[in-house]
C-alpha cells in the first residue's frame, strides 16, 4: 500500500471531484421540471391515501416516475396487487433498453457487475437522458462515480420534495390544491409527447387518453391494462402499416 | 388483494414492493444482464414504447376525468381546457414543457378565483 499511496490519493481525488460533478450535474433545466413532476406526485399520493413513510419509500424505490404514477392509478382504481403488478411491468420494460443503452457507456473492463446493477436502479427519463448526454465528457474511468452522484442526487433530492410537500398539501388552501393536483397530467402530457420518438406513440398517448376514462366506467380495476394493451397495440399496428407503406 | 386490503403495517409496504419495486428494478436488472444484445430501433421495442406510453395516458386521462381531492371540486370543461390550453402552449412553445406546464395551472388558478368553484 505504502508504495502506490501516491498513486492512490490521487485516483481518491480524482473520484470525489467526478462523485461532485455529478451531484452538480443534477441541478439542470430537466432536473428542475422532474422536481416539479414530484411535488405533483407528493399531492397525488396523499390524496390516494398513501401515508408520508409510504410514498417516500416509493420514491426511493420505484424512483421511476411513471411507474409510481400507474402505481398509485391502480390503487385508486381498487386494483388488485397482481394486477397492479402487472400494470407497472407493462409500463416499465422500456426501462430494459434504456439500460442496455447506458451500460456501454458506463463500463470498463474493470467495472465490478454489482456496480452496474446498482447503479441501473438510478435509470428513469430524466437521469438516462442527463447521463447518455454527458458520459462522453467524463473520462471512461469516472463515469460510473459521475453517475452515481447524478442518480443518487436526483433520487435523494426528490425523496426530500417529496417528504416537504406531502407535509405541506395539508394546509394548502383548496385552490392551490386543486393546482397541485393538475400538475401530474400537466407534466405528463407534455413530457410523453415530447419523449415519443415515433409518430405511433402520439397514437397512443391519444388512445391512452380516452380509453383510460372509459374502462374506469366499464371495467374498473382492469381499466389501466386495457387500455395500455388496447391503446398501445392498436398505435403499433399504425405503426407497422404505415412502415410496410412506406416501403412499397 | 388491494391495496387497502389488509390493516397490517406491513401490507401496503409489500404491496409496494412486489407491485412497484419488483415490476421495475426487475427490467433495469434485466437491461444489465443483457449488456449490448439488444438495439433501440426493433419493432419490438417500438411496441414497448407504445404500450407504456398508453399505460401512463390512461392515468392522466383518469386524473383529468375522475381526479381526487380538490380538484374533484373543479368543473371537467375546467379541467380539460387547463390541461389542453397548456398542451397547446407547449406546442407553439416549441414543445417548452415549463411553458406548458405554467400555462396550464394559470389557467386553472384563474378559472377557479373567477368562478369561486372551491369557496
Amino acid at each position: 500500500m505504502a508504495d502506490s499511496s501516491s498513486h492512490t490519493i490521487h485516483r481518491a481525488s480524482d473520484y470525489r471531484h467526478w462523485f461532485l460533478k455529478g451531484i452538480i450535474g443534477a441541478a439542470s433545466i430537466p432536473g428542475l421540471i422532474l422536481m416539479s413532476a414530484f411535488v405533483g406526485f407528493a399531492g397525488l399520493a396523499r390524496e390516494a391515501g398513501l401515508s408520508l413513510a409510504q410514498t417516500v419509500f416509493m420514491t426511493g424505490i420505484i424512483w421511476a416516475l411513471p411507474a409510481k404514477v400507474v402505481l398509485i392509478g391502480a390503487i385508486m382504481s381498487g386494483a388488485s396487487l397482481p394486477a397492479a403488478a402487472f400494470a407497472v411491468a407493462l409500463s416499465s420494460v422500456r426501462l430494459a433498453p434504456m439500460v442496455v443503452a447506458l451500460v456501454p457507456e458506463l463500463r470498463t473492463e474493470k467495472t465490478r457487475p454489482w456496480v452496474l446493477y446498482l447503479l441501473s436502479h438510478f435509470v428513469a427519463v430524466t437521469s438516462w437522458v442527463l447521463a447518455m448526454e454527458r458520459l462522453p465528457d467524463v473520462p471512461r474511468d469516472m463515469r460510473t462515480v459521475y453517475y452515481g452522484g447524478l442518480g443518487g442526487t436526483l433520487v435523494v433530492a426528490n425523496m426530500g420534495v417529496v417528504a416537504v410537500v406531502y407535509v405541506l398539501a395539508g394546509s394548502l388552501p383548496p385552490e392551490l390544491s386543486a393546482a397541485l393536483l393538475l400538475l401530474t397530467p400537466i407534466y405528463f402530457l407534455t413530457s410523453l409527447w415530447s419523449s415519443a420518438r415515433e409518430t405511433a406513440s402520439h397514437f397512443a398517448m391519444g388512445f391512452g387518453l380516452v380509453l383510460g376514462p372509459v374502462f374506469h366506467v366499464l371495467v374498473p380495476g382492469f381499466d389501466l391494462l386495457l387500455a395500455g394493451l388496447i391503446g398501445g397495440g392498436g398505435a403499433f399496428l399504425i405503426h407497422v402499416m404505415t412502415e410496410r407503406k412506406v416501403r412499397q | 388483494m388491494t391495496f387497502g386490503a389488509f390493516d397490517a403495517w406491513w401490507w401496503p409496504y409489500l404491496f409496494i414492493l412486489l407491485g412497484g419495486w419488483l415490476a421495475t428494478d426487475g427490467w433495469r436488472f434485466l437491461g444489465v444482464y443483457l449488456g449490448g444484445k439488444i438495439t433501440e430501433e426493433s419493432p419490438a421495442l417500438v411496441f414497448v414504447r407504445t404500450l407504456a406510453t398508453a399505460l401512463v395516458a390512461a392515468v392522466i386521462g383518469n386524473l383529468v376525468v375522475f381526479p381526487s381531492g380538490a380538484l374533484a371540486g373543479v368543473p371537467l370543461m375546467v379541467r380539460v381546457g387547463a390541461a389542453a390550453i397548456g398542451f397547446v402552449a407547449y406546442l407553439v412553445a416549441r414543445k417548452n414543457m415549463l411553458v406548458g406546464i405554467l400555462v396550464a395551472e394559470a389557467v386553472l388558478l384563474a378559472a377557479v378565483y373567477a368562478g369561486g368553484f372551491l369557496d
